[in-house]
């Protein structure tokens, strides 16, 4: 089998399995840290037991995200060992920083959280979880500042062979950051909303603890409605970003095989298998325009173009990324966000009008919404990546140039890491909601277990 | 002293830094199914480090990162070598992490009997293959012009690099049993300074012959000479020592004592490498270097500057951790 086809699959398995526990990490964290801020401020009990309730599913998500991130750390050397020789420079940095800043001050200070329930002052406990939710995100920031890198390369200069830093203050202000950084951050608190609420009208649903899970309910609908709603904002702004930095990505997503002005927005197109043309499209007039530059005109580059354009920049080859992959995720993702924020503004609407518990519909969809923030925060990431192709930095790599090479790392021995991987976390998918469903259903005032310690 | 040198020695700091607190932690992994006679006792040894074991683990990621910043090549090379090797230690690795946080999650006996055994099998092959790995980068391996590595999987399992792998598995266990005798109380700790007691002439006995070994596999001796200088003769001297300050019931000594070991270990190995981070078996010049490796000036001061005020950071707040868990743990603490 094809190394190179391996590799990427290995790389689609590891990074998209290691995502699905980010985002509820980066958004539970500052959740579970507010609902403890208001216990500190209340002394109200309810609101403890909400920290520990909540808290207890954080760390069982929290701790899958921990052990998937250490592939994403070593990876990029067993399987891109050529794409690390060429970044490394600049790519290793971030990746670095990320450890030093971030890995320390959120692993030290969640054990210091969970075992200091009893042994510390309650403010310094309290400034624990901040830390915890703050190093998360910070994170995500430096991750994402090295991925930027790859969207939209900055701070370097090509020489001895291999993209080198020249100014380290453009590559942590990559332009990227400002459109990628609040997108995740938000998708975050997103995800984090729906779980909450999802959870909450499950049991609202069996009148299983109301008052407990109406508190739940009323913040996390708040908190769901600010993420949705953030998100399709700098989602709008970051579409405006990719169509000047990456306009062929922009095109795969809307399926634009010519250039347009006014360019059309598509509801429904069908290609033919050439990648050239559309076979059958529904197409709205103007409205691509509009999210492009906030206005119904202004030309809105086609693949076509865009492929005969690369050919003349970068030389013969093929400059299309995959097509209706990206066409279809990027309607998965903004369907799944508009649909998330519409079920965030009726919760947050029933909450104002005190009376959660009187649609039995919405606390019946709800527990599925739970699903909705999962698929759009892979299906954007599908996007992200697999739009970029061919480059792996974009302009400056190619994908095919970045694999490990076949003397050091075989076909076989990528295919028995893949097997091995994708073994492993099947099965610890299973263990990770068979005790995530198990505890989300245990009602907070029946709880046992000890804080505190293992 | 240029910049490359210093982020050598950083990341042997690293190294030293990662083996000396996961060693501990993997030393009490792998001593969980001996000392945990019942679920209780298992547990206790499992809250020993509970607080500590995910930052400890932090220290590999951080070498990890900064090999990757400072020696792309380096991180290019020898992650690529060690294919299959590295996929087991991170299976390993992840394994071990959930079963912290899994196996209290159920109560019955065989979901715990199998997250203990992940616990074991978790910390028992990284602490073996660390010592593999780091018996290959003294030992030197099939490297081409184009820096890649050109041997295979099994190439890897020399006797040498068994010998170090072994070596390296007693000696956290060994760390990890006279932690425990400092973490646990009454019988429990005495059992755990039992194991330690037993455990430390085979350490000595590995250690002197790893050393045996490395006169025939490695350069280890035209690099330090015939009087190797002070760190491994320290290193030595306190791997004996550690015996009779168990025997006396001076147990901070004896961590303080493995802990040297651990350390010492990890510096003889650098400055034996030194200044190559990988050595080519096929032709020296093909060897990696801390300057045909490395990152560009502009990076490394980068990276410099980052390190000189991040690194005391950690250092004080991870301090603080052990200063506020510094209790012992005892079957009373469990119900918290």
């Amino acid at each position: 089998m094809d190394a190179l086809f391996l590799a990427r699959l290995q790389f689609a398995v590891t990074t998209v399995y290691h995502f699905f526990f980010v985002p509820l990490t980066l958004g539970l964290s500052i959740l579970v840290a507010i609902l403890q801020t208001i216990y500190y401020r209340t002394g109200d009990q309810l609101w403890k037991k909400a920290t520990l309730f909540w808290g207890k599913l954080f760390l069982i998500n929290f701790a899958m995200g921990v052990v998937t991130g250490i592939v994403q750390e070593f990876q990029f050397g067993m399987n891109w060992s050529e794409y690390s020789r060429f970044v490394g420079d600049i790519f290793g940095a971030p990746l670095a920083i990320e450890a030093l800043l971030a890995f320390y001050l959120e692993s030290t200070f969640l054990g210091v959280w969970f075992f200091g329930w009893n042994k510390l002052p309650k403010r310094v406990h309290l400034a624990a979880i901040w830390l915890v939710a703050v190093a998360s995100n910070l994170s995500a920031l430096w991750i994402l500042l090295a991925n930027s890198f790859m969207q939209q390369p900055v701070g370097y200069v090509l020489r001895n062979g291999r993209a080198e830093m020249n100014d380290f203050f453009a590559l942590a202000t990559n332009p990227n950051i400002w459109v990628q950084f609040p997108h995740v951050f938000f998708s975050g608190i997103t995800t984090a909303g729906f779980f909450v609420l999802g959870i909450s009208a499950w049991h609202l649903l069996r009148k299983s603890n109301p008052e407990f899970f109406r508190r739940s309910f009323q913040v996390a609908a708040l908190y769901a409605t600010i993420g949705a709603v953030m998100v399709i904002v700098i989602g709008h702004s970051q579409a405006q970003h990719m169509v000047q930095t990456q306009p062929m990505k922009m095109a795969a997503a809307e399926a634009l095989y010519q250039s347009q002005d006014p360019a059309s927005f598509s509801l429904l197109t069908i290609g033919d298998l050439s990648g050239h043309q559309e076979v059958f499209a529904i197409r709205l007039p103007a409205l691509l325009s509009l999210l492009a530059y906030n206005q119904f005109s202004g030309r809105v580059e086609g693949i076509n173009d865009l492929q005969a354009a690369y050919v003349k920049q970068y030389g013969a080859g093929d400059y299309r990324p995959p097509i209706p992959l990206i066409y279809w995720s990027f309607r998965a993702m903004v369907g799944a966000g508009f649909l998330m924020a519409f079920l965030a503004l009726v919760a947050l609407y029933l909450v104002m009008k005190h009376n959660v518990e009187g649609s039995r519909l919405l606390l019946r969809v709800l527990p599925w919404a739970i699903l909705l923030p999962y698929l759009a925060n892979t299906t954007g990431w599908l996007m992200t990546e697999l739009g970029r192709a061919p480059w792996i930095v974009f302009g400056l790599m190619k994908i095919d140039n970045a694999v490990s090479p076949a003397s050091a790392v075989s076909g076989v021995s990528i295919l028995i890491t893949l097997i091995l991987f994708t073994v492993i976390y099947g099965a610890l998918m299973i263990v990770t909601v068979y005790l995530l469903r198990r505890y989300a259903r245990i009602d907070p005032d029946q709880e046992t277990a000890p804080a505190g310690v293992y | 002293m240029d910049l490359n040198v210093l982020w050598f020695i950083l990341i042997a700091v690293l190294f030293s830094g990662f083996f000396f607190l996961e060693g501990f932690d993997y030393g009490v992994g792998i001593l969980l199914p001996f000392l945990g006679k019942d679920d209780d006792e298992r547990r206790v040894l499992i809250n020993t480090i509970g607080p500590f074991w995910d930052g400890n683990e932090v220290w590999l990621l951080t070498a990890g990162g900064a090999i990757f910043a400072a020696f792309p090549h380096w991180y290019a090379t020898m992650f690529s070598a060690f294919y299959l090797a590295l996929a087991l230690i991170l299976v390993a690795l992840i394994l071990r992490g959930v079963a912290f946080e899994f196996r209290r999650k159920d109560e019955r006996a065989g979901w715990r009997n199998f997250w203990d055994g992940s616990i074991f099998i978790g910390s028992l092959l990284p602490a073996l293959l660390f010592g593999v790995a780091f018996g290959n980068l003294l030992r030197g391996l099939p490297i081409d012009a184009s820096k890649n590595y050109v041997g295979d999987f099994f190439l890897l399992l020399n006797p040498y690099a068994l010998l170090t792998g072994v070596y390296g598995l007693v000696l956290m266990t060994l760390h990890g049993a006279v932690y425990l005798s400092l973490k646990t109380e009454g019988d429990l700790a005495d059992r755990a300074r039992g194991v330690a007691s037993r455990l430390w002439l085979p350490a000595v006995i590995l250690l002197f012959a790893a050393l045996g070994a490395s006169y025939i596999a490695t350069d280890m001796y035209t690099k330090l000479g015939v009087d190797p200088g002070v760190v491994p003769i320290v290193g030595g001297a306190a791997l004996l020592s550690v015996i009779w300050f168990i025997r006396n019931h001076h147990e901070g000594w004896a961590f303080v004592m493995t802990g040297v070991t651990i350390v010492t270990t990890v510096m003889t190995i650098f400055m034996t490498l030194f200044p190559r981070v990988m050595i080519s078996s096929l032709n020296p010049d093909w060897s990696l270097t801390i300057y045909n490796a490395s990152s560009s000036p502009y990076t490394l001061t980068v990276m410099t500057f980052v390190a000189l005020i991040f690194v005391p950071i950690v250092l004080l707040y991870q301090g603080w951790t052990y200063y506020v868990f510094r209790q012992r743990v005892s079957k009373d603490s469990l119900v918290a």
